[in-house]
């Protein structure tokens, strides 16, 4: 458990220090919905159609940027080896690195989503739905996306790779999350979609976990 | 192999003389009331796309194979699939858009059961992409297998997606409770071409395996070839 905890705290602390913390991820969220009424009109009432797809769109797309560093670096420097030695399960290194790309880049990504929505038009009142989704969606990508890093491990064309891998594995969260936010809507429950959603993330999670622990473990050998 | 390798000729012919058959047979049945020739493009359409569910299956029972026995054969084996499997699919989706056109009136729609096979055709592309990213054989293949197995999970999701989400494709009516819907008339050269498929598949299958045991031969035999000369 201390293992675990001084992992996290290594790892979050790395991730703030080291590049600047979610201002990355967080920049091209941004810049990425400022393409969008540039590029299709500034018409608010023609954006907010289009918003819930639109968050969705940045909000995975921002989750891929800071993939490549979760386990590459550590692998090249040879921590993944010390991990190994450690008392730490594999799964749990796994774990651990995913809650951490979640708390340093997943959240201030979801609470980004808000303004960006704002932004494109979404009515103030979805906006805890948005925040509600966008977390728990960010969740889901960063375990799909800790799948995928694991498995890019040593791989020689690292970030792109991850994006084909993942992106794919992507789409569910993606349907029930930006479901919730149409149906809301149009006046119906986003109950179902919601419940979907969190289905989606809790086998996100088991298999991400399972999965990029295969994954470390295939990249010792 | 040794059993496997008197099958490959055999298998060819079989399917070559079924496609045949099955092509001819396809060009003469009746014109379909509402769909006109058109019909006849199912009879692509339809084996293309059982086959690229199919074949994704076995590319991932191979991937589960090779995880747990760690056998370089079902590495190839999943290997093999991978082209074949995309073929397949990408088949499937372009004479689905080609019949949608006239029937539907439109290319493409975002239905669940078309989108579902565009993604078994990503992650087709992203085991090929992941399985060919590593300079290490071994790595490559643990890596690549993990993916293949996890894709598993979308072949459920194409094959329920008309049932789970009522949209635009039709729901089975080949296999399904209280029997089939099709007519006998279009039957019997469906099943026809669908095991003319599934057997040139497996033609293709097999000799690819048996191309990838002999280059790791071939390799091998050069590595050791190499090794005698420097020691000389």
């Amino acid at each position: 458990m201390t293992a675990a905890l001084l992992l996290l705290r290594r790892e979050l602390a790395l991730s703030w220090n080291g590049g600047g913390g979610p201002l990355l991820a967080c920049g091209f969220l941004l810049s990425l919905a400022v393409i969008v009424p540039l590029g299709a009109g500034p018409r608010l009432d023609q954006l907010a159609h289009l918003a819930p797809g639109l968050v969705w769109l940045a909000l995975s797309l921002a989750s891929l940027l800071t993939l490549e560093r979760l386990f590459e670096r550590d692998f090249e420097d040879g921590t993944l080896d010390l991990l190994a030695l450690g008392s730490l399960a594999d799964e749990v290194v796994v774990g651990v690195k995913v809650l951490s790309h979640w708390l340093a880049i997943g959240l201030p990504l979801a609470l980004m989503t808000l303004p960006v929505g704002i932004s494109l038009g979404l009515a103030p009142g979805q906006l805890p739905l948005l925040a509600l989704t966008a977390g728990l969606g960010a969740l889901a990508f960063s375990f799909t996306g800790g799948l995928g890093a694991a498995l890019a491990i040593g791989a020689r064309k690292g970030g792109l790779l991850i994006a084909v891998i993942v992106l794919p594995l992507f789409l569910p969260p993606v349907i029930f999350g930006a479901g919730a936010l149409v149906a809301q809507a149009e006046g119906r429950s986003p109950a179902p979609a919601l419940a979907l959603l969190i289905a989606c993330t809790l086998v996100a999670a088991v298999i991400g976990v399972l999965a990029g622990a295969a994954g470390l473990r295939g990249s010792r050998t | 192999m040794r059993v496997t390798r008197p099958l490959v000729g055999p298998l060819w012919a079989i399917a070559a003389m079924l496609l045949a058959v099955g092509s001819v047979w396809a060009f003469r049945v009746p014109e379909d009331a509402l769909q006109g020739d058109t019909v006849r493009i199912l009879f692509i359409h339809v084996p293309a796309a059982s086959l690229g569910l199919a074949v994704y299956a076995s590319l991932g029972i191979s991937c589960l194979f090779y995880l747990i026995f760690r056998h370089s054969l079902a590495d190839a084996a999943a290997r093999a699939a991978v082209l074949p499997g995309a073929a397949f699919t990408g088949l499937a989706l372009v004479t689905g858009a080609l019949w949608g056109q006239p029937m539907w009136g439109t290319w493409w729609v975002w239905d669940a059961r078309l989108t579902s096979m565009l993604v078994l055709f990503l992650l087709y592309i992203a085991y090929a992409v992941l399985r060919g990213a590593f300079d290490d054989e071994g790595r490559a293949a643990r890596a690549a297998s993990v993916l293949g197995l996890v894709g598993l999970i979308n072949l459920p999701i194409v094959k329920f997606s008309v049932d789970w989400w009522n949209t635009l494709h039709q729901p089975a009516s080949l296999l399904r409770a209280g029997g089939t819907s099709l007519d006998p008339a279009y039957l019997w050269p469906l099943l026809l071409m669908m095991t003319a498929w599934l057997v040139l598949f497996l033609a293709v299958w097999l000799t690819t395996i048996h191309t990838e045991i002999v280059r790791r031969r071939v390799l091998a035999l050069r590595a050791r070839k190499a090794r005698e000369d420097r020691h000389v």
